[in-house]
């Protein structure tokens, strides 16, 4: 549900009090029920139709026979003088989808644009001076005869590299990888639960942190616990082989 | 000064300044390049219409709606992770093309390039930093964001759609990031795809191949470095941006950022 800020609120109170002071008065006095917006009279006259048709086909009929017994209302009217016959009655809001609900909005500039320039700012300002205290790595020249080792692949691969000890390389390096991104995709398909509040999503919440962890503890592992001969090793005892 | 040599009275430089910028503001040049009702015509004072103009009359437009959820602002929802993953993308354009003026792909100069781009060109070692720092900066925030959107279900209707473009985003992040893994042409870069791309040869059917056309041979050597190049610089970035435009569209077109919760 669409949170109504407070002053919409004390407005729309304010309106709805000014008019109810407003028709107060001549309502009372009429006496008309005031939850419908349907004149009495026409009220009566359907009720009047429901209760029998052909009675008032029948006036009607009449009516037009007759030459104005009264000579007040003209030829082919009803009682009351009336020249149309209430079919139904519909009501606005079954057949007008009206999207009045408010929201709360706010200009996208300063609010947002200020922000955003401020983050933007910030994420040069961090790379700038990350740039300036830590140089990106450049080894020797590449050398087809010179394997380092442990060969190590960019961090983000390295948990494909970690499940390369545990499986055969098609399940880890394609399987895996292909299935977990199909998986990705099609999450939202998958997800049938219609509510995006965290306490409705509990089981799904807990799985993707599960695989997050997982891929995680990998990474890391793979990253900072691995030696030479991609052996495993603790960084604080045989140092770090690992290059950003 | 005791001789007053002329009577007029003294144009200031604020007058003049002010004649300036009122000849300025007057002139076709200036009426053509900034469209009516833009604040830099009318000047700027701090209204609900003028901030209005702001994003209606200029090419943020494009980009953003005149006015948003106020909880879409709200740091603490968004975290800006979206937001600083495409701005990391501009930071990368940027400092990519610096570094490409210097650049040879080649298996003879790619490695002296950068070699003397950190020592001889004025801010090339500082450039090359922000790129490389950058770069892994990026696979974190696309990462992040994707795992904000998962915690607040944001992909739920009407954004499925969106998170699928959002996941090929982050698949294409990886890829730029990888093929420029090789660029700098040392034991790391090289050894380091050697590992990837044996993985990729494992891909049932059509892997052998795939990884034959994109090394440009059955082992890495030159071609390689060519094509990545290419695929680094033009095509990866090219189909990126491409998403990246669907992506910001269908943010808006789905009703702006989800949420609240």
């Amino acid at each position: 549900m669409t949170e109504i800020p407070e002053h919409l609120l004390k407005r729309a109170q304010a309106a709805r009090d000014k008019a109810a002071a407003d028709s107060g008065a001549g309502e009372a006095a009429s006496g008309a029920p005031s939850d419908s917006r349907i004149p009495e009279e026409l009220l009566n006259r359907s009720k009047a139709a429901a209760a029998g048709g052909v009675a008032v086909a029948e006036r009607v009929a009449t009516g037009v026979a007759t030459t104005a017994p009264n000579g007040n209302s003209p030829q082919g009217t009803g009682p009351g003088g009336h020249t149309q016959r209430l079919l139904t009655v519909v009501k606005s809001g079954s057949i007008q989808d009206v999207k009045a609900v408010p929201v709360d909005k706010v200009h996208t500039w300063p609010h947002l644009l200020g922000v955003e320039f401020v983050a933007a700012l910030a994420c040069t300002a961090f790379t700038f001076l990350f740039s300036w205290f830590v140089n990106a790595p450049l080894l020797q020249a590449a050398n087809f005869n010179q394997t380092p080792n442990p060969s190590k692949a960019p961090w983000y691969f390295l948990g494909l590299q970690e499940l390369l000890t545990m499986f055969h390389p098609m399940i880890a390096g394609v399987t895996i990888p292909g299935v977990a991104l199909i998986a990705l995709m099609l999450a939202p398909y998958m997800d049938r639960n219609p509510s995006n509040k965290p306490e409705d999503r509990k089981f799904l919440t807990s799985i993707f942190t599960v695989h997050l962890m997982f891929w995680a503890v990998l990474v890391i592992i793979g990253s900072f616990f691995r030696g030479p001969g991609f052996n495993f090793t603790f960084p604080w005892r045989d140092g770090i082989f690992f290059d950003l | 000064m005791a001789l007053t040599l002329d009577e007029q009275p003294k144009v200031t430089l604020k007058e003049r300044a002010t004649k300036v910028n009122e000849s300025l503001k007057g002139s076709q040049a200036w009426n053509s390049i900034f469209r009516p009702g833009s604040i830099f015509r009318k000047g700027y004072t701090d209204s609900p219409r003028n901030r209005s103009y702001v994003i209606m009359n200029s090419v943020l437009y494009h980009l953003h709606p005149v006015k948003v959820k106020r909880h879409a602002v709200k740091v603490s929802y968004t975290l800006c992770l979206g937001g600083l993953s495409f701005f990391l993308f501009i930071l990368l354009t940027v400092t990519g093309i610096f570094l490409m003026f210097f650049y040879r792909p080649t298996a003879t100069n790619a490695w002296q390039d950068i070699q003397s781009l950190q020592t001889s060109v004025t801010f090339g070692l500082m450039v090359r930093n922000m790129h490389r720092w950058g770069a892994h900066l990026m696979v974190l925030s696309v990462f992040l964001h994707m795992a904000r959107v998962f915690y607040h279900g944001a992909y739920k209707a009407p954004r499925e759609f969106n998170w699928v473009i959002g996941v090929i985003l982050l698949t294409l992040t990886l890829l730029l990031s990888f093929t420029g893994y090789l660029l700098p042409w040392d034991q790391l870069a090289l050894w380091a795809v050697t590992v990837g791309t044996n993985m990729m040869g494992y891909s049932p059917v059509i892997g052998s191949q795939v990884r034959f056309v994109l090394l440009g041979g059955v082992e890495i050597g030159a071609e390689t470095l060519l094509r990545w190049y290419v695929l680094h610089v033009l095509l990866f970035p090219f189909i990126t941006v491409i998403f990246l435009a669907v992506h910001f569209w269908r943010v808006r077109k789905d009703g702006g950022i989800s949420g609240p919760l």
